[in-house]
């Protein structure tokens, strides 16, 4: 419906100022371009070598300090400032606003797969509300994937073992490509899937006709998981501290390292304290927790984590 | 003004007068082993380009194509990982380096005459090794990332091991000539009067010693990797894919001065020449020169912006990656500055150095466009990026490598070429090579991501110009080629010194004698003495 990512005008905020990005640099490379191709393509047929003139002889001109000392200062200054632009908008890029509602992603060779906080999942479609921000966690189970939407002018790799992100916050309803960007083996070109963004109402409506009554959301298992291998025994949920760190209103804020450093509690930061706990070790705490590497599933630590993030 | 500085007529055969199969094989003169590699990286410049027409080809159509998904995996594989690594790195140090520095500094050959025999020798046992990998061909892209590479079925430790070989020669190559640059030259030629591809070629084989030990040991590690299951890269053995990423470009980014600075270098010998007039800016070119092969160490992460690394290491090397804009666009000002005023003739060597700069510019103008964070997340691994780096590589380097072609080829082979089929060639290459390559600007700014075999219907049109182009491109190339076939044969008798040159390589015999001079010849000024001094100086 609205393949073409220029033509797709107005499709997030945050599209809207990486196209301002694009154009700024667009202006000054057209004046340089035309600057400097003018002046090589005027020179060339100015000073051509015609009959008549062969013998005449050339100025010796070496070098010229002012014009040298311009064309260092007046590049760099542009540069400068064509840093600094997309270094804001990177910003944005990367800031997912407080409240975006997440969806996990799981890529694989060649799909992905794209599970809700309420258990629903699919494959190769996702589903999101008009208007509302959403942030994309994303995973893969074998080798590197990329995660392209076009039409907002953003893009992250996908990597396995690790959690990567992106958000958006659609202003436009429509049905918009994800295209796979890192090369991941033969069916690399057909790894495609949509992103169908309904307005408000519509997408309730699809909600509720989706939803099944046996349907557990990840953080419940996440709970039970929680429960059944004795976590609670050291963390406790009312925030009190025992022997380790409480998890109440852990997700999203700033903790403080042994070693110094601070750090904002995240999915990765979650994922490497469940599967190497002693990496990062709270200001305060031993570093006495055992590893649930193998002993855990990739699924499950997702889901742990979606039950961490509700413990508020 | 060019009375005295022709040289010798080219009615002897000079240092190509032994004839024989051994009198090259085991020949310790540099311009033989420059010649021998010249027509190997020279075979796998057609024969990378012969993929590129058929990946081109299957292009045509979104859907499958004649041939399958995987086949083309392994033409772009092979495009890339033959022109990267056994024609752009080696084509212009180890061609024309290995001929010309001695040459131009005044010697009778480089440093270590033997080394260099057995990095050629090391160069093609490592090409043996790369065709044996054929068996599986390899289908990961020539940027190997893991674990995709670690866990292909193809011949990636072979490759790999091939690769490795063809580095280790890169590596004597460039040890070489830093020692021939330094001990070599002539008497009076000091630094600042040493022809600016000197200078060049000085930078590129400080890169290619310092660099290059990083990547034979990336491939060492990605095959304990495959043959051990080490898991240096694999996150469920405690290793991480993005080490393998920070590896690779930490070579693989210098590397790409290792291709441009060679032909920087070149065109700036040909423009002085051509125009009649002295370098504009020489000690800022050759300062250039090296303020970018030290700059280019520190911004291989623009390569990985989206790939998952900090963000704040992304906006420092962002910001280190627009350093190197500004030296890179010094040397093309100077250039530009040095026509002014010129009395410049437009033989063929300077055709193909005029359009390298045309072509250049388009290809550094699109450079920030990637640099920039904003909108390097929109063009990360699209057409955009192919499309900048062919500018910059095909635009630049091989275009610089034709000029020099062109402008040396009387002096190696004691003929002259075509003019009217090297114009010819010029002219199909230009329109061609735009007409593929700038259509891929466009692509990639409506998000085609590049490496698909496969593409949704709406990108089709482009695609389909941009392959009709690259017919018109191999047409020019195919006239050049029979351009160098035919003057080889039946070219007119070059004299010493054609182009009225002055450096020190056209001071001699078109070809040259064994020994080059047959006295070493002392030097008294720069090699950009033309025009005349106090006349109309601005």
């Amino acid at each position: 419906m609205t393949p073409y990512p220029s033509d797709a005008v107005g499709v997030s905020r945050v599209a809207g100022r990486i196209d301002s990005v694009f154009l700024f640099i667009v202006v000054i490379a057209l004046i340089f371009f035309f600057l400097t191709q003018g002046t090589l393509i005027w020179f060339a047929w100015r000073y051509r070598r015609r009959k008549g003139n062969e013998g005449e002889s050339t100025p010796y001109i070496t070098g010229n300090r002012l014009l040298e000392t311009l064309w260092v200062v007046i590049p760099s200054a542009l540069v400068l400032a064509i840093f600094a632009y997309g270094w804001i908008v990177f910003r944005d890029i990367r800031t997912a606003p407080a409240g975006a509602a997440d969806i996990n992603v799981v890529a694989r060779q060649w799909l992905y797969e794209f599970r809700y906080s309420d258990g629903r999942s699919s494959i190769n479609e996702v589903r999101v509300p008009l208007g509302k921000p959403v942030r994309f966690v994303l995973t893969s189970s074998d080798v590197l994937h990329g995660f392209y939407l076009p039409a907002f002018r953003i893009k992250q790799d996908i990597v396995p073992g690790r959690y990567t992100d992106l958000w958006v916050q659609p202003e436009k309803a429509g049905s918009f490509d994800i295209y796979c960007t890192q090369y991941c083996g033969t069916g690399h070109s057909t790894m495609r899937a949509k992103m169908i963004v309904m307005d408000a109402a519509d997408y309730r409506r699809w909600v509720a006709g989706e939803r099944k009554p046996d349907l557990a959301p990840p953080w419940m298992k996440g709970k039970g998981l929680v429960e059944r291998y004795g976590c609670l025994g050291c963390h406790g949920v009312d925030g009190v501290d025992r022997i380790g760190p409480t998890f109440k209103g852990l997700y999203g804020r700033k903790v403080e390292m042994s070693d110094g450093s601070a750090l904002i509690a995240d999915e990765s930061y979650f994922r490497e304290s469940i599967l190497d706990p002693t990496a990062k070790v709270v200001k305060g705490f031993d570093p006495v927790m055992p590893t649930y590497k193998g002993t855990l599933k990739e699924d499950e630590i997702a889901e742990i984590i979606a039950w961490l993030k509700t413990v508020k | 003004m060019a009375d005295g500085i022709s040289g010798a007529s080219g009615t002897g055969r000079g240092y190509l007068a032994e004839t024989g199969l051994r009198s090259w094989a085991f020949s310790l003169d540099h311009k033989r082993i420059g010649v021998m590699y010249l027509y190997t990286t020279m075979f796998f410049f057609l024969v990378g380009g012969l993929f590129a027409e058929l990946l081109r080809l299957k292009l045509m159509t979104p859907g499958p194509g004649f041939v399958s998904d995987k086949t083309y995996n392994v033409f772009f594989t092979l495009h890339g990982a033959l022109m990267i690594f056994l024609f752009i790195i080696p084509a212009i140090p180890s061609a024309l380096g290995n001929f010309f520095i001695p040459m131009m500094v005044g010697a009778h050959d480089v440093a270590f005459p033997r080394l260099n025999l057995a990095g050629y020798w090391i160069f093609l046992a490592g090409i043996v090794v790369v065709i044996a990998s054929l068996v599986r061909p390899m289908d990961t892209g020539w940027t190997f990332y893991t674990p995709y590479s670690a866990k292909s079925g193809a011949a990636v430790t072979l490759l790999s091991f091939g690769l490795f070989l063809v580095g280790m020669s890169s590596i004597l190559t460039g040890l070489n000539f830093i020692i021939t640059i330094h001990t070599q030259r002539a008497p009076g030629m000091t630094w600042s009067r040493m022809p600016l591809f000197i200078w060049g070629m000085y930078a590129t084989s400080v890169i290619q010693v310092l660099a290059t030990p990083v990547i034979g040991m990336t491939f060492i590690l990605l095959a304990a990797e495959r043959l051990f299951g080490v898991g240096f890269f694999d996150p469920a053995k405690g290793g991480d894919p993005l080490l393998f990423q920070h590896f690779f470009w930490f070579y693989s980014h210098p590397v790409v001065y290792v291709m441009i600075l060679p032909a920087m270098g070149i065109i700036s010998e040909i423009i002085p020449v051509f125009s009649r007039k002295p370098i504009f800016g020489y000690k800022a070119i050759a300062y250039s020169s090296m303020a970018i092969a030290l700059a280019g160490f520190l911004v291989w992460g623009h390569h990985m912006f989206v790939s998952g690394m900090s963000s704040v290491a992304a906006v420092i090397f962002s910001l280190l990656t627009f350093s190197v804009a500004v030296p890179t666009g010094v040397k093309v000002f100077n250039w530009i500055a040095t026509l002014y005023r010129g009395s410049i003739s437009f033989e063929s060597p300077m055709l193909y150095a005029l359009m390298f700069i045309f072509l250049f510019i388009i290809g550094g103008l699109t450079g920030p466009f990637l640099g920039s964070l904003g909108t390097n997340v929109q063009l990360h691994d699209t057409y955009f990026v192919v499309a900048h780096f062919h500018y910059t590589m095909m635009g630049g380097t091989v275009m610089g490598w034709l000029a020099g072609l062109h402008y040396w080829f009387p002096k190696m082979t004691g003929r002259m070429l075509s003019e009217k089929l090297a114009r010819r060639a010029a002219v199909l290459i230009l329109i061609g090579f735009n007409v593929t390559f700038f259509t891929m600007f466009i692509l990639g700014y409506k998000g085609m991501p590049r490496r698909w075999a496969e593409y949704p219907v709406q990108y089709q049109t482009m695609h389909i110009i941009a392959t009709v182009g690259s017919w018109v491109l191999a047409a020019g190339i195919i006239v050049m080629v029979w351009n160098f076939t035919r003057s080889l044969y039946r070219g007119e008798a070059a004299p010493g010194n054609p182009w009225g040159a002055l450096t020190l390589e056209w001071q001699t015999a078109s070809p040259p004698p064994v020994e080059n001079f047959e006295v070493i010849p002392t030097v008294t000024e720069w090699p950009y003495s033309f025009g005349r001094k106090g006349a109309g100086d601005a």
